[in-house]
């Protein structure tokens, strides 16, 4: 076999190469959507983060603003702070509340936005104190039950 | 029977310092490899020429067992997650996998019997039939002229393939959970790329097919360089290295995982 077939072959190999480890990038890890520009950095502090996650979604609206990047407690106030990040290209009001939904029953946990209506925004490093904490299904249910159980003993004693 | 005894210690220590000895020799042997890669980079047609014969002629085998093995991740995973009601994960569980573990670990498997063990026939053979001394005599150093060629297109080729085989088995899995099962072609896709990190999880999967790529190179080049020149002396070199290789190939796999996964 003569060198050039050789080379061709051996560039059509690097080609091929090359294209299935620019489709994990683009179609699998969807780099293109998940690094657009630049992002400021936000603090929150929340009673309860329930699940939430390093790389959980930000949303305002339904829409992905931004990613969490970091969790961690405060040793004073026993409270978690989450730190944010968001793509620059959105700025919030200063008073939007900050609450953790889970989406659909049982998905992941994401940090939403409630956008308000202050006319100053909320500056790069800022810390809001403004939020809503994590919905703990068990909290629910067992308070649930509690007033059910309360009703039923109420109903008990009227038939006596 | 204190000799007998002795005679055991000796030869259990024989072995051990045998193997460290080996050891040592691999090592040097590598940076020997790397120290006269000159030629091999100058000369890049030399080491093109291995990468035709390591790379381009694995990728039918690394093709075809990356689109099964993605295949067989779609039936058996939609066979697992539709238990759970959450078959749309389907592309989260196709494309992890692939991309962190099989994906640079099979196709390393294959390589290592596919392409390792042709390396190390060559060069065995070259030695047995002294083509080797030969060259030595010609003032060409064998190192550079054979040895160090075939170990950068092992190096350059492994990641590639690990690539094509993790895109194919993606494929594949697409190929049986969208096209065969009836997935949700948009979720299939839209939650593989939630949750599959370019850093994390892709650029990782390539950092261990490299490091694959390099140790099988290794292994394969030394065991040929190693061997004894002789039929049974090649044909024993083969079968290690494909043996060395592949348990190489698992622990490194381990550690490697242990770094990069533990958060």
């Amino acid at each position: 076999m003569n060198r050039a077939t050789i080379d061709l072959w051996v560039g059509a190999f690097v080609a091929i190469g090359l294209v299935s480890l620019l489709f994990l990038a683009l179609k699998v890890g969807n780099l293109a959507a998940s690094s657009s520009g630049e992002t400021y950095r936000l603090q929150a502090e929340f009673d309860n983060i329930g699940g939430l996650k390093v790389r959980a979604p930000v949303k305002s609206a339904g829409v992905v603003v931004g990613r969490v990047a970091d969790i961690r407690l405060d040793p004073e106030s026993y409270r978690a702070v989450v730190a944010m990040n968001v793509e620059s290209r959105f700025k919030f009001p200063r008073d939007t509340i900050l609450t953790i939904n889970t989406s659909g029953l049982l998905g992941e946990q994401y940090v939403g936005f409630e956008v308000g209506g202050d006319s100053e925004l909320i500056k790069d490093g800022a810390i809001l104190k403004k939020t809503q904490s994590a919905v703990v299904l068990e909290k629910l249910i067992s308070q649930f039950m509690f007033n059910k159980a309360a009703e039923g003993g109420d109903g008990g004693s009227d038939k006596k | 029977m204190v000799n007998a005894l002795r005679r055991i210690l000796e030869a259990l220590g024989r072995r051990v310092t045998g193997r460290i000895w080996r050891l040592g020799f691999a090592a040097r042997f590598l940076f020997a490899t790397l120290l006269h890669s000159g030629t091999a980079l100058k000369r890049f047609h030399l080491t093109i020429r291995e990468i035709y014969f390591t790379g381009v002629l694995s990728l039918i085998i690394i093709l075809v067992s990356g689109l099964f093995v993605g295949m067989v991740l779609g039936l058996q995973g939609y066979d697992t997650l539709q238990r759970y009601g959450s078959t749309e994960a389907l592309g989260i569980l196709v494309a992890l996998s692939l991309v962190r573990e099989l994906g640079p670990v099979v196709s390393a498997l294959l390589f290592a019997s596919r392409a390792g063990s042709a390396i190390t026939a060559e060069i065995g053979l070259m030695k047995a039939t002294e083509q080797l001394s030969a060259m030595e005599m010609m003032a060409v150093d064998p190192i550079a002229r054979v040895v160090a060629p075939r170990f950068w297109a092992g190096v350059i080729s492994m990641p590639l393939l690990a690539a094509l085989f993790s895109a194919m088995g993606i494929f594949g899995g697409y190929l049986v959970g969208v096209q065969l099962i009836g997935v949700d072609e948009g979720s299939f896709w839209s939650q593989m790329q939630a949750s599959v990190d370019f850093r994390e999880d892709i650029i990782n999967g390539v950092i261990k097919s490299f490091v694959f790529g390099v140790i099988v190179s290794w292994i394969a080049v030394f065991e040929g360089y190693d061997s004894e020149p002789t039929a049974e002396g090649v044909s024993g070199a083969t079968t290690r290295t494909v043996v060395t290789s592949s348990l190489a190939i698992l622990f490194a796999d381990f550690i490697l995982t242990a770094f990069m996964f533990r958060g």
